[in-house]
């Protein structure tokens, strides 16, 4: 009525808040709960060192591994379903990974073989994340166990598998070139956050614009009408899960590049925390519901919390009170909005 | 003292309306029960008597509407204070506890009430003693109660209102499970209390026992009143006419069907859990009633059809190919579409837009290039579907939650004729669907099976059988009993097959 007298800056502000402060949807209030961070850490740390591109460059590359870890789980989510294995997954995969690498640089390739090193490398790493979702895939659609009860077992099992192949120890002297992954720019831009950005691309594609998005998206909103209406609903489960596996092993190799060390327990707070910024998303755990940028935006929110803190000389365990805080926020104000819209 | 019907009304509901998501359950609704009256709520499954019944008993709260109770207008009634006030409802489960002893059961809103911290149990007996005493019959009262025969844990409950104070006693289908001699006795319990000033309210659909014993009439039908009046006034006619909104048999389905094609649907010595041996044949163009008493077999008929059902022996074929395998897909691969009985838990995702829902069972033959979904085919899919259905929304983008119960079958009968199925089976097609929806609906069942289309209709709503079907196959004990077509087949003629099904 009035929007079309408003300044375009104010028409646009007033659709994103949707009229009310904390705005209408979820997505439109994570909007504002990243703002509200954003300028507080500015403020508290100051502009001159919080604003600064080292700081960015810093959040740019802690940011996709647990954004990466995060849609694999949205992607579960989405089905109605959890995947709690995806960071065992992540380092199953990137020990075998490392240690196909390092096995290849020890034999007749010698120290020239870098790229066919780090290419088994990585395919044995995929491979790895292949199998291990067509385990989880599988238990879920055939033999119909609750996907958090498989996960769970399965984050033991591969857990307990990556301990057994390294024996708790970490694997080091991987190809020179590999670091790069984790560690190198392009075009000025982060790799990780190239991968992240293309993991967010593809997921939106394929959630939204291919037939098994859309049936995955009908699974978690209602099995049972899912399959009187003839879906495929166990290819549907299947494939949910190879794809999460697949994206927790590219983020595994990710994490070793960037470490240039793989070992079986690295990352393992990576899971609780995707969790958190799938629900922080706006994700219905329930089922039916994905946000891929809900995702990226809640991962940077944490990251320019945690970053923020780091530069405050606070310590790592005074970030995840934030962390938890910040969370808890978000959820009690999304809930009392959503009792007083209905 | 007889008081026979006072002045005041003891219950009096006002202009009802209750709606859930885009379903409007009651709409404008006055009801007024007097003390010392037997009044009986009348309707089919699906005209929103349990939806009044949970009014009254606040459970749901009116959107619309006033309630008041001997006399005081009430601004929100809850369980508790319904139950204060004196509104008892006994549900058709009775609400007791199996695993108490008829005593415990009945003492154990006292119990509750006192907040005692310590049970005397002498205590117990004396009430459990007491009330039965007041209804003039004598149940074992350290048996389970779980053990009791249906009619006495029904004395135990009525025992257990009266404990309460109760004056106005909701009987929720009471004769459902009861044998002849037994609904006589609680009839005879029923006038007793009705001499004690009780107000007593009926709820039933079995039109002979209500002639018997209520005293004024309310009959509901979709959500409104349709009659209303003493008992006088009524006969079995009038309450059918009331109930249904129609005489049966009003109009027929006079689509020709050619008996030489060969059939669209083979069914061959169908057995399974119920099934014993069923085979027949539907040819293009003809619709196929199939009724019974619940559990009779027409249901698991249609599962087996559908795939749903996977356990049994004999052979389904469409167009003479049987099928491969006892699946959904299986079925909905060879040309079943299926529409099921409980729409919004088997057939439709009610968050998802009406576009989601109608493109659903269809989505691998709307990619493009690339395997991706073609937006603009979707959309133009769904639209076309929508349109020819008559779904009244305001977009495409609409939650199915939102719409209407006719509207939403209309949803799921677009998603299923979405894949271009040869045979069609419907389970309930109209449950819960108001009556101008209702025969819409039909309307299309007919269109579809004249363009060649093999029809199941698994219904137990004679007209809606008599109505829309070229024949009607009655089911008892897993056989087809009966076979009613063309001018045998009446709602008279129906409903004397069923009874003979008892």
């Amino acid at each position: 009525m009035t929007g079309s007298r408003l300044p375009v800056g104010a028409a646009l502000v007033n659709r994103v808040l949707g009229g009310g402060i904390l705005g209408r949807t979820p997505f439109a209030r994570l909007v504002v709960f990243t703002v509200a961070v954003f300028v507080s850490m500015t403020l508290l740390v100051g502009s001159d060192r919080f604003l600064t591109t080292a700081n960015f460059q810093s959040i740019a590359f802690q940011l996709p591994e647990l954004a990466l870890l995060s849609f694999a789980m949205m992607l579960s989510m989405l089905t109605g379903g959890i995947d709690l294995s995806v960071v065992s997954v992540a380092n199953l995969s990137s020990i075998v990974a490392a240690m196909t690498m390092v096995h290849v640089l020890r034999g007749p390739a010698g120290a020239g073989g870098d790229a066919i090193a780090i290419a088994a490398g990585v395919g044995a790493g995929v491979c790895t994340g292949l199998a291990c979702g067509l385990v989880n895939g599988c238990a879920v659609a055939f033999v119909r166990v609750p996907s958090i009860l498989v996960t769970l077992g399965t984050l033991q099992l591969f857990t307990g598998l990556a301990l057994v192949l390294t024996g708790g120890q970490a694997i080091i002297g991987l190809p020179d070139s590999f670091q790069w992954l984790g560690n190198g720019t392009l075009l000025a831009v982060p790799v990780p956050l190239w991968l992240c950005a293309a993991g967010a691309a593809v997921m939106a594609v394929v959630i939204n614009r291919t037939a098994f998005g859309v049936e995955a998206r009908l699974v978690g909103t209602n099995p049972i009408a899912a399959w009187f209406a003839a879906l495929p609903v166990r290819s549907v489960l299947v494939r949910t899960y190879v794809t999460t596996a697949l994206v927790s092993s590219v983020t595994g190799l990710l994490m070793v590049s960037r470490a240039n060390s793989a070992k079986a327990d690295y990352g393992s707070s990576y899971l609780l925390q995707s969790i958190l910024v799938v629900v922080l998303a706006g994700v219905d755990p329930a089922g039916g519901s994905a946000r891929v940028a809900g995702v990226g935006l809640a991962v940077f929110a944490l990251e320019l919390l945690s970053s923020g803190f780091g530069m405050m000389r606070l310590t790592s365990f005074a970030t995840e009170l934030a962390w938890g805080a910040f969370l808890l926020l978000v959820m009690v104000i999304n809930s009392v909005l959503e009792r007083r819209g209905k | 003292m007889t008081p026979r019907s006072s002045d005041r009304p003891f219950l009096s509901l006002t202009a009802i309306g209750k709606s859930f998501g885009g379903v409007r359950a009651l709409d404008d609704v006055s009801l007024d029960v007097s003390a010392g009256e037997i009044h009986c709520l009348a309707g089919e499954n699906g005209s929103g008597k349990s939806t009044l019944i949970k009014v009254i008993a606040g459970v749901h709260r009116p959107d619309r509407g006033s309630i008041a109770i001997a006399g005081q207008p009430v601004a929100s009634l809850t369980p508790i204070s319904a139950v204060r006030q004196g509104v008892q409802v006994i549900y058709q489960d009775l609400s007791l506890f199996p695993n108490l002893t008829v005593a415990e059961n009945l003492a154990i809103n006292s119990l509750v009430e006192h907040r005692r911290t310590l049970v005397r149990w002498r205590d117990v007996r004396r009430t459990a003693e007491h009330a039965l005493e007041r209804l003039r019959v004598s149940i074992d009262l350290d048996r389970l109660v779980g053990d009791l025969p249906i009619a006495e844990k029904q004395l135990v409950a009525i025992a257990r209102a009266l404990l309460q104070d109760a004056r106005l006693i909701v009987l929720d289908e009471p004769t459902t499970a009861l044998t002849g001699v037994e609904v006589d006795a609680l009839f005879a319990l029923v006038r007793d209390l009705q001499q004690r000033g009780v107000a007593i309210l009926f709820v039933t659909h079995k039109m002979r026992e209500m002639l018997q014993a209520a005293d004024r009439f309310t009959v509901l039908r979709n959500g409104r009143v349709v009659e209303s009046g003493p008992a006088a006034e009524f006969d079995e006619a009038r309450l059918t006419h009331a109930m249904t909104g129609r005489a049966i048999g009003e109009t027929r389905f006079d689509g020709r069907v050619d008996a030489s094609a060969p059939p669209r649907l083979r069914i061959r010595d169908l057995t399974g859990p119920i099934l014993r041996g069923v085979t027949f044949d539907v040819r293009p163009g003809e619709i196929v009633g199939l009724t019974g008493l619940l559990g009779a077999g027409q249901g698991e008929l249609a599962a087996r059809v559908a795939g749903l059902e996977t356990s049994g022996t004999g052979e389904i074929a469409v167009d003479g190919a049987p099928l491969p395998a006892c699946t959904v897909r299986a079925a909905a691969r060879a040309g079943i579409g299926y529409v099921p009985e409980d729409r919004l838990r088997e057939g439709l995702f009610l968050d998802r837009s009406i576009a989601d829902n109608a493109n659903a069972s269809s989505l691998r033959a709307l990619t493009t290039g690339l395997r991706l979904l073609s937006t603009r085919r979707m959309r133009s899919q769904a639209d076309r579907w929508i349109h020819d259905l008559g779904v009244k929304a305001p977009s495409i983008d609409a939650p199915v939650r939102q719409l209407s119960g006719g509207n939403q079958q209309r949803v799921v009968l677009a998603r299923v004729l979405a894949t271009r199925p040869k045979v069609l089976v419907l389970n309930g097609p109209t449950v819960g669907v108001d009556v101008g929806a209702k025969e819409e609906i039909h309307a299309t069942i007919r269109q579809l099976a004249a363009g060649g289309l093999a029809v199941l209709i698994v219904s137990d709503d004679l007209p809606e059988l008599v109505q829309s079907c070229s024949r009607v196959l009655v089911f008892r004990h897993g056989r087809v009993t009966a076979e009613l077509g063309a001018a045998a087949l009446t709602g008279d003629a129906l409903q004397e097959q069923l009874s003979a099904a008892h």
